[in-house]
């Protein structure tokens, strides 16, 4: 076993992991965040994507120990951020979800999208969406929401 | 599914790293992003006995100007080179084929030298690198050597790396104000590995005239006297025949579409 000391949703955590543990599981049966979901586990679904350091990554192929130092924001990390909230507002618009499964990954990887990719069109977003696996709504839901969520910060910054 | 059990030593500095991995024998492995590894891990694929971790190695960071040279540290990920943290035409190059490695989330930890040591025939770098004659610079706690990335794959996740040698830069030519490079890959999905790849890249100044075929399932084929494929379809088919695809079949068909469109993208090209 490691001890690491990590940041998880603002909160430092000093925990011990096997080194073969990877971050989703840490995440879920030892800090008690289930908001991240474990799909396939090996890095295709995108269900357990989440932010380290920043950026959006797969938590079921990256090991926890590996995360000693790292700032970790899960689903549950971002309930002051306003990106997040006009996402969340949006999925509910545009019903992007329906099981639910896919959701935190898809938030995470749809705030990405929004802030990195501020002029992305709807090919561009299904493209970067490409790695998040929804068996429900077909995608088109989720790829209206963020397309509103781009339009409404778009038409807020003065029409870019 | 879980990771077999195993043990995890993140080093300092590069000679440490070399050195535990010198004692680790055949049963240690170097771990950087983890986002090949990791899947082989979960899989029980790969059954490290040790993990050295050199994601952090401040060794394999960056990259430098050599003058004719990019040096290119091993541990840059995709997403940084997808950002456009190279510099130039090549850089622009590379950002354009680092913009097509899997998906975000994943550019974001996997890093270019992994990408490379994993050697999955259908994984961008290990086609890129050899269409560009790139040189990779390969230590161990024996000393450094030079392997040339088109003789990296011998096969499936096998190349010409020692069990106690890590990849630590790739060198690559700037090439003249006149170099094209093209890309060309078919997959089902954005971000899944490619079923084919083809690719150009040439430089009148130097008279450097390269194809790949790549994702051959084996090493990526590379054609170091490209010229007569450039205008001629007909020899783009031919030389995905010589490279032991049977005509006619699916594999042979894309593999000769990709090849002519990086021929024709490589064409429309502008530097």
């Amino acid at each position: 076993m490691k001890s690491i000391t990590l940041e998880v949703n603002g909160r430092t955590e000093t925990v011990r992991v096997a080194p073969r543990t990877h971050l989703a599981d840490l995440l879920r049966e030892e800090l008690r965040l289930t908001g991240t979901h474990l799909g396939c586990e090996h890095g295709v679904c995108g269900a357990c994507t989440l932010e380290i350091d920043g950026a959006p990554a797969r938590s079921c192929i990256t090991l926890a120990v590996t995360c000693d130092g790292s700032r970790v924001r899960t689903v549950e990390g971002f309930e002051d951020d306003a990106v997040m909230h006009q996402l969340r507002e949006a999925f509910t618009e545009h019903h992007a979800l329906q099981c639910g499964y896919c959701t935190p990954g898809m938030l995470v990887t749809a705030r990405d999208i929004v802030l990195r990719l501020p002029d992305a069109d709807e090919p561009r977003i299904r493209e970067e969406l490409a790695g998040n696996l929804c068996r429900c709504t077909g995608y088109m839901g989720v790829v209206r929401a963020i397309a509103s969520v781009i339009a409404v910060r778009n038409s807020e910054s003065g029409g870019r | 599914m879980k990771a077999p059990a195993f043990d995890y030593v993140r080093p300092a500095s590069l000679d440490e790293a070399l050195t535990l991995c010198a004692q680790g024998g055949d049963d240690a492995k170097f771990l950087a992003g983890g986002q090949s590894l990791g899947p082989l891990l979960n899989l029980r694929l790969a059954r490290p006995a040790l993990l050295i971790d050199v994601r952090r190695l401040p060794e394999l960071a960056g990259w430098r100007d050599e003058g004719d040279t990019l040096c290119i540290g091993a541990g840059l990920t995709h997403a940084a080179i997808e950002d456009g943290a190279l510099p130039g035409a090549v850089g622009r190059f590379l950002a354009a084929v680092a913009h097509g490695i899997a998906y975000r989330a994943v550019r974001n930890r996997g890093t270019v030298g992994g990408s490379l040591a994993h050697a999955d025939p259908a994984a961008d770098w290990v086609s890129t690198f050899a269409l560009l004659d790139a040189q990779l610079e390969v230590r161990s706690a024996r000393g450094v050597r030079i392997v040339a990335a088109d003789a990296l794959v011998e096969g499936p996740l096998s190349t010409a790396l020692r069990a106690d040698e890590l990849i630590t830069a790739i060198r690559v030519a700037k090439g003249s104000s006149d170099a094209r490079r093209s890309y060309r890959k078919f997959n089902r999905k954005p971000g899944e590995f490619a079923e084919a790849i083809g690719g150009f890249c040439a430089d009148p100044a130097s008279g450097v005239c390269r194809a790949v075929i790549g994702a051959t399932g084996g090493p990526p084929v590379v054609i170091t006297d490209a010229n007569a494929l450039l205008d001629s379809d007909d020899a783009c088919v031919a030389a995905v025949d010589a490279a032991g695809f049977e005509p006619g079949s699916f594999e042979q068909q894309v593999h000769a579409v990709m090849l002519r469109r990086a021929a024709h993208a490589l064409r429309e090209s502008v530097a």
